[in-house]
Order: C-alpha cells, then sequence, then structure tokens
C-alpha cells in the first residue's frame, strides 16, 4: 500500500495545500510590511479561541476565526501608520496581547479539566484524522480570502512599499491596513486548524522571506512563495508519515534550509537580493 | 489596625505552606530580573527579539530533556548561544525582524521534534513535562530550585544595574554614545545575553509561551507612568514583582486558576490601567506617540 491509498493521508494532503497556498500569498504580504509580529501574534491567539470555543462546547473552528479576526482589528487599531517601524510602546502592547491571550488559552485548558493530549493538538497541530467536510471548510474560506486578496493586491502592494505617496495618490493606505490584518487573520485561522497554533508562522514567514530573498518582483515573488509552501507542506507530510517524527519539525526544518540556501546564494549575488525598485516599475 | 490584621491573617497561611514559599522566594527574583531587563526591552524596540527568545527557551528546555540532561542547562545554553548570534549577525546588536521570525519559527519545529522525542521514549508521568514547559510550573518548584533560581535572578538583575548608565546612553542617543566612546556594539551583544538569561530564568516561573507578558507589560507601563530612566527602572521592577506576588495569592486564593495566568493577566491589567491614565492625562497624543522622549537634563545626568 503506498501513502495515497490512505483517505486521511489524502485529506492531509488536501488540507496542507489549502494551507500552504493561502499563507504563502498572505505571507508575501506580510514580510513585505514588515508586519511578523503581528502575524506571529495573529497566528497564536487561535489558541484561546479554540479551547474557548471547547470549553462552552462549540467546534473549535469558530473560536480559531472569532479570535483571529477579533486580533486582527485590535492590532491594526493600535499599529501606527503603515511604513513606519513600530514604536517601541506600541510592540510592547502587541507582545502584551500576545501573553495574555495565551495565559487565556492556559487558563481554558485548566478550566476545561482536558486531557494533555487536547492542548498539544491545539498547539502542535494534527495532520491526522481531518475530514472531508474540514476540507471543504477550509476551502470555502479560502477562496473568497484570496479574491479578496487579488482584489486588493495592487493599491495594497503600492501603500506597502511606498505609503506616504500612495496616501497622496488618494490610496485609502489605513483602511488597507485594516483589511489586510483580517485577511492575515483569516489565513492564520484556516492553518492553525492544521499545523497548531504555534506552527502557522513557519508556513506564514519562512516561504515568502524565502521568495523575498530570491526575487523582488511581486507577482514572481507570490507564485514563488506558494510554491515553496506547497512543496514543503508535502514533502513534510510524506516524510512525517514515513518517521515516527511529527510533520511541523520537517516542515519547518526544509522551509528554514531553503531560507538558509536562498540567503547564502543571495550573498554570493548581491543583485538578487530584494530590491524595491522592480516593484515601482511594475506600479508605475 | 484590624484591616491590617485581616491582611495578615489572610497572608501568613500562604506562606506557611513550603511550596508557597519556595515560589514567593523564586518569583520574586525572577520578576526581579525580567522587570529590569523589560524596562531595556521595551525602550530598545527589542519586543520581538524577546518573543523569539520565549520560544527558544522552550526548545532548548526540550532538547535537554530529550537527550537526559537537566531542564535549565538547555533552557540557559540555548537562549545565551542564540541571543548573542543574534546580536552578532545585526547590526549595531539588534536583529532584522524577518531573519528573527525566520530563525524562531525553525526553533518552534525543533522544539516540536524534541518533545515528541522526549515524551514517546518517556513513560506518562512526564507527559506533562512539554506543557510544564510552555506555561510554567512555579508550584513544583523545589527549595533548591527555588533559591537558585532567586540567586540568578538577583545575579542578572546587577548585571543590569552594573552597565545601565551606558547601556541607557547607547540606547536613547546611539550615534552621540559611540562617538563619546561608549561601545555601542558589545553593550547590545552583552544586553541580549542578559535578555536571554532572564528569558531562560523565567521560563521557570511562568512558562516559554508566557514570559514576554512579564517581559513587556510592568516595562511598558513604566515608560507610560514616567518618562525618567532610572525610576522607570525601579517602577518597572517593582511593578513584575507586584504582579508577581499578587497573581500567587490570587492562583492561591483561586485554586482553579493557574498561577501563570494570574501573573500574567495581573502585569497586563497594570499597563492597561497605566495607559488609561497616560491617555487621560495625554488625550490625543497617544495614537502615532513617539517612545517617551526623556527631557534634556535626564540626558545630561545619563552622558554624566
Amino acid at each position: 500500500m503506498t501513502l495515497f491509498d490512505y483517505p486521511f493521508m489524502i485529506n492531509a494532503l488536501r488540507a496542507g495545500s489549502i494551507v500552504a497556498i493561502v499563507s504563502g500569498a498572505m505571507g508575501w504580504f506580510m514580510v513585505l510590511r514588515r508586519q511578523t509580529f503581528a502575524g506571529h501574534t495573529l497566528s497564536l491567539v487561535g489558541f484561546p479561541g479554540a479551547a474557548g470555543a471547547i470549553l462552552i462546547g462549540l467546534s473549535p473552528a469558530f473560536g480559531y476565526f472569532g479570535f483571529c479576526l477579533a486580533a486582527g482589528v485590535i492590532i491594526a487599531m493600535a499599529s501606527p501608520p503603515v511604513g513606519s517601524a513600530l514604536y517601541s510602546e506600541e510592540s510592547a502592547v502587541i507582545g502584551s496581547v500576545q501573553a495574555f491571550s495565551l495565559a487565556c488559552g492556559f487558563l481554558f485548558v485548566n478550566l476545561y479539566h482536558g486531557n494533555l493530549n487536547g492542548l498539544t493538538n491545539l498547539l502542535f497541530g494534527s495532520f491526522l484524522g481531518i475530514t472531508n467536510g474540514q476540507v471543504l471548510s477550509l476551502l470555502a474560506v479560502a477562496l473568497p480570502a484570496l479574491v479578496a486578496l487579488g482584489l486588493i493586491a495592487r493599491p495594497l502592494l503600492f501603500a506597502s512599499v511606498d505609503p506616504e505617496v500612495a496616501a497622496a495618490a488618494g490610496v485609502p493606505v489605513r483602511l488597507l491596513a485594516v483589511v489586510f490584518l483580517l485577511l492575515l487573520g483569516v489565513a492564520a485561522a484556516e492553518a492553525s486548524q492544521i499545523t497548531g497554533s504555534l506552527l502557522v508562522f513557519a508556513l506564514l514567514v519562512l516561504p515568502p522571506a524565502t521568495a523575498q530573498v530570491i526575487t523582488g518582483r511581486p507577482l514572481l515573488g507570490i507564485g514563488l512563495s506558494v510554491l515553496l509552501g506547497l512543496a514543503v507542506t508535502w514533502a513534510g507530510l510524506v516524510m512525517a508519515y514515513y518517521t515516527p517524527y511529527p510533520t511541523g519539525a520537517f516542515i519547518t526544518t526544509l522551509s528554514f534550509a531553503a531560507y538558509v540556501a536562498a540567503r547564502g546564494i543571495g550573498v554570493l549575488n548581491v543583485r538578487a537580493r530584494t530590491d524595491p525598485a522592480p516593484m515601482r516599475e511594475t506600479l508605475t | 489596625m484590624t484591616g491590617a490584621l485581616a491582611v495578615l491573617g489572610w497572608v501568613l497561611p500562604i506562606i506557611g505552606h513550603p511550596f508557597m514559599r519556595n515560589a514567593f522566594l523564586a518569583g520574586t527574583g525572577i520578576a526581579a530580573c525580567c522587570g529590569a531587563v523589560g524596562y531595556f526591552v521595551v525602550l530598545r524596540s527589542q519586543v520581538f527579539t524577546g518573543d523569539a527568545l520565549s520560544h527558544v527557551a522552550f526548545t532548548g528546555a526540550l532538547a535537554a530533556l530529550a537527550a537526559g540532561a537537566d531542564l535549565r542547562l538547555g533552557l540557559f545554553g540555548a537562549t545565551i548561544v542564540v541571543a548573542v548570534g543574534m546580536g552578532l549577525l545585526g547590526r549595531s546588536g539588534r536583529a532584522d525582524d524577518v531573519v528573527i521570525g525566520s530563525v524562531f519559527a525553525w526553533m518552534l519545529g525543533l522544539g516540536v521534534l524534541f518533545l515528541s522525542i522526549y515524551t514517546s521514549n518517556s513513560s506518562g508521568a512526564n507527559g506533562t513535562a512539554g506543557v510544564s514547559v510552555l506555561f510554567g510550573s512555579i508550584l513544583g518548584l523545589s527549595a533548591g530550585a527555588a533559591r537558585a533560581a532567586a540567586l540568578i535572578g538577583v545575579m542578572i538583575l546587577g548585571g543590569v544595574l552594573l552597565i545601565a548608565r551606558p547601556l541607557l546612553f547607547a540606547s536613547l542617543d546611539e550615534a552621540v554614545a559611540a562617538a563619546r566612546g561608549v561601545p555601542v556594539r558589545a553593550l547590545g551583544i552583552g544586553f541580549l545575553a542578559l535578555v536571554g538569561l532572564a528569558a531562560a530564568e523565567t521560563t521557570q516561573a511562568v512558562g516559554a509561551l508566557l514570559l514576554l507578558g512579564l517581559l513587556a507589560a510592568p516595562a511598558a507601563a513604566a515608560h507610560r507612568l514616567t518618562t525618567h530612566p532610572f525610576r522607570g527602572l525601579a517602577l518597572s521592577t517593582a511593578l513584575a514583582i507586584g504582579a508577581t506576588w499578587v497573581g500567587l495569592a490570587a492562583s492561591y486564593a483561586f485554586p482553579s486558576v493557574p498561577p501563570s495566568f494570574a501573573i500574567i493577566a495581573t502585569a497586563v491589567v497594570t499597563f492597561a490601567g497605566a495607559s488609561a491614565l497616560h491617555g487621560s492625562a495625554r488625550r490625543g497624543s497617544l495614537r502615532g506617540s513617539r517612545k517617551a522622549e526623556p527631557s534634556a537634563e535626564v540626558l545630561e545626568e545619563i552622558r554624566g
């Protein structure tokens, strides 16, 4: 029997592919906008959401989406205008929100008197036992989110690369920032259900960061980031199938190796590094 | 008088328990170093670095457990090595956000690997080790571990105080400090090593996932309440210790509330309160408010 004969592996590959595509596309903009800390916090707040939902008897999916979207709004409100570096106090706000929400998640798990396996699944995810229904619901959320990203992609790119000029040209920079954080929240909530809250960030940051080291061209970069995400997810799933070790460890290690390799080649060929110039060319 | 007696009558039974005495002893030392280090972490906008180090702490601790070594060995070893590494890679001892994010995303993956190795090799009794590394186990400290934690905490605090003046100068006015011969880069790396130590130390109390709250929230509250650096440093330390004491007492009063949650919740509520005070005092200036700029006299005082 090959691994494709098992329905659970097929579903794992399907769900992993959806998550990799969404994370690759959203993550590319996250890395471009230097919102890694916000993205990390968004991916972590799914944990208390899911734990809270389980505590009051709901499906964890509600908790993931509810908390990730709410956190996206809060961070968007607390953040300074895009483009300026995070001031120390705002990053302290994000850090405090993150620690507090994780603490709440731990409290919910304690109040639920749940078993510790449930806790590790929420944190580190489980590729096993994904149902057809779950794959469909992932797809149902992923498609509108990707369409929405496609619709705002051009102004968002403009606002991310050069916020001041974009604002002067009448692009609603602040509104775009809020919408983008909401979409990032959707991506985080999707991925959390498969990879667990702690490992979402790996799919959100590593393939896009690698793509941006390799090319500065937006479309090529997003495509590359999605492809890298798919490749490491598939490879990670297959490796986890044949070994007793967890999928997350393989996915993060493979994507980090790709990042280090890209950086190594980038050091040799300085011109290959991220350069905003081609982005400006595509925009004007 | 009766009020004071009532408080005493409530507090005495708490410290009558050996595990609570140990928790208070360790918690005080840990919170003291966390508050002092956190003040500079917030001042230097290195909260994300602290976030990364907290995840490194998780991986280090589990690597030590998987290898069958003392948990603290991996905890302190991993955080110090990664902290110094980040300092060496970054310009002037500060690393790029995307680089930090990439490294710690991978670190977490490794942590998961070590967790699975450890839980598959050991019997069910040790299955909770991963959870106590992630969320802390301050009530489970032995007397020896508590004394060691308190001692290390005081030593880290001493280290921070030792470099406090030049570090303040370098953080507030890097160019001028460098021109005056302050070793800015070495200070940055040395400070990151202290952050690593504090992260490892704090993991023992509130766990790797929650230590960012104790690092950032009291410090951010202190930054909101005063712009004077040395007063802020003292206030941040005091608030962190206060949050730890209140949290420990609260978890004693309500046994279903884990102490790490109570400590972080107290610290974050303090920060929210300080923000509200600050906001009503200077309404309108909150949005886009820059980091607190100390007055010219204070800068003079630091330069000496």
